[in-house]
C-alpha cells in the first residue's frame, strides 16, 4: 500500500474496498429523502380514497399528476428497498454462495415487483 | 494473503462480535436500531400488497374486487395495521437517521429524546391514519 499515493479518503470516494465508493450509501440517503414527501402523499391519497369504487380508484391513479407521483414513489421505494435489503443480507449471510444467491434473488424479485407496479400505473394512465 | 485476511476467511476463527448479544442489556437505542431493520424488511415484503392492488386495478373489476376484498378482510386489515405502523416507524426513525447523517443529534440525551419522539410519532400517526380511514370507511 506504500506504493499507492492516493489518500484513504480519495480511495473511498473512488472505487474503495467495496468497489463502489460511497455510491450505495449516498443513493440510500437520496431515496430516503425523496420517500419522505412521496410516502406522506401516498398515505394521504389512500386515506382520501377509502371506500372509493373501482372507477374512482382508476380515475385517481390514471390522473397524470397521480400517475407521475406513483412512478416516482415506485422507483424510489424499490430502489431504496433493494439497497436496504442488500445491506442486511451482507451483514448476516456469511457463506459467499448463499450471500450471492440471496442477493440476486431479492434484487430480481424487487426489480420484477417494481416493474409490475410501474406497468400497472402506466396501463391505467394510457387506458 | 495477509494475516488479517486469513483470520477473516477462516470460519474457525470465532472472534467476539460487538455488541455481544448474550451479555448485552437491551436499551431503547439498540431496540430502535434493530427495529429499523425489521420494519425495513417488513415493508419490503409489504410491497407485495401494494403491487397486487395496483396490478388488480389495471387488470379489471373482478381482480380489483378480489384485492380490495382481501384488504378489507380481517387478515387484510391486520396486515395493513402492522404495515402502516411499520411505515410510520421507518419514516420517523429514518428522518432521525438522516439528521445523524447530517452530523447532528449525537449527544446522549438528544439520542434518547429523539428515540422517544420516534415512538410517540409512530403511535400518533398510526392512530390518526386509522381514525381517518375508519371514519371514511
Amino acid at each position: 500500500m506504500a506504493s499507492n499515493l492516493r489518500s484513504p479518503l480519495a480511495r473511498v470516494r473512488g472505487l474503495g474496498s467495496a468497489k463502489d465508493g460511497t455510491g450505495h450509501w449516498w443513493a440510500q440517503r437520496l431515496t430516503a429523502l425523496a420517500l419522505i414527501p412521496l410516502t406522506l402523499w401516498f398515505v394521504a391519497g389512500v386515506l382520501g380514497h377509502v371506500g372509493a369504487d373501482y372507477a374512482e380508484v382508476r380515475a385517481w391513479i390514471g390522473h397524470p399528476v397521480t400517475a407521475g407521483l406513483f412512478l416516482l414513489l415506485i422507483g424510489a421505494t424499490f430502489y431504496h428497498a433493494a439497497l436496504g435489503v442488500q445491506v442486511v443480507i451482507e451483514d448476516y449471510v456469511h457463506n459467499e454462495w448463499a450471500k450471492l444467491a440471496s442477493l440476486l434473488t431479492v434484487k430480481a424479485a424487487l426489480l420484477i415487483l417494481g416493474l409490475a407496479a410501474a406497468l400497472a400505473v402506466l396501463s391505467i394512465l394510457f387506458d | 494473503m495477509s494475516a488479517q485476511d486469513e483470520a477473516a476467511s477462516d470460519p474457525k476463527a470465532r472472534r467476539p462480535l460487538s455488541p455481544h448479544l448474550q451479555v448485552y442489556r437491551p436499551q431503547l437505542t439498540s431496540a430502535l436500531s434493530i427495529f429499523h431493520r425489521i420494519t425495513g424488511i417488513a415493508l419490503a415484503v409489504g410491497t407485495l400488497l401494494l403491487v397486487w392492488w395496483l396490478v388488480a386495478a389495471a387488470a379489471g373489476p373482478e381482480a380489483y374486487a378480489a384485492a380490495s376484498g382481501f384488504i378489507g378482510s380481517w387478515l387484510g386489515l391486520f396486515l395493513l395495521l402492522g404495515w402502516s405502523a411499520a411505515l410510520f416507524y421507518h419514516l420517523a426513525n429514518g428522518i432521525r437517521h438522516l439528521v445523524w447523517d447530517a452530523g447532528y443529534g449525537f449527544e446522549l440525551p438528544t439520542v434518547y429524546a429523539s428515540g422517544w419522539a420516534v415512538v410517540i410519532v409512530t403511535g400518533a400517526l398510526t392512530l390518526l391514519a386509522w381514525i381517518v380511514g375508519l371514519v371514511a370507511w
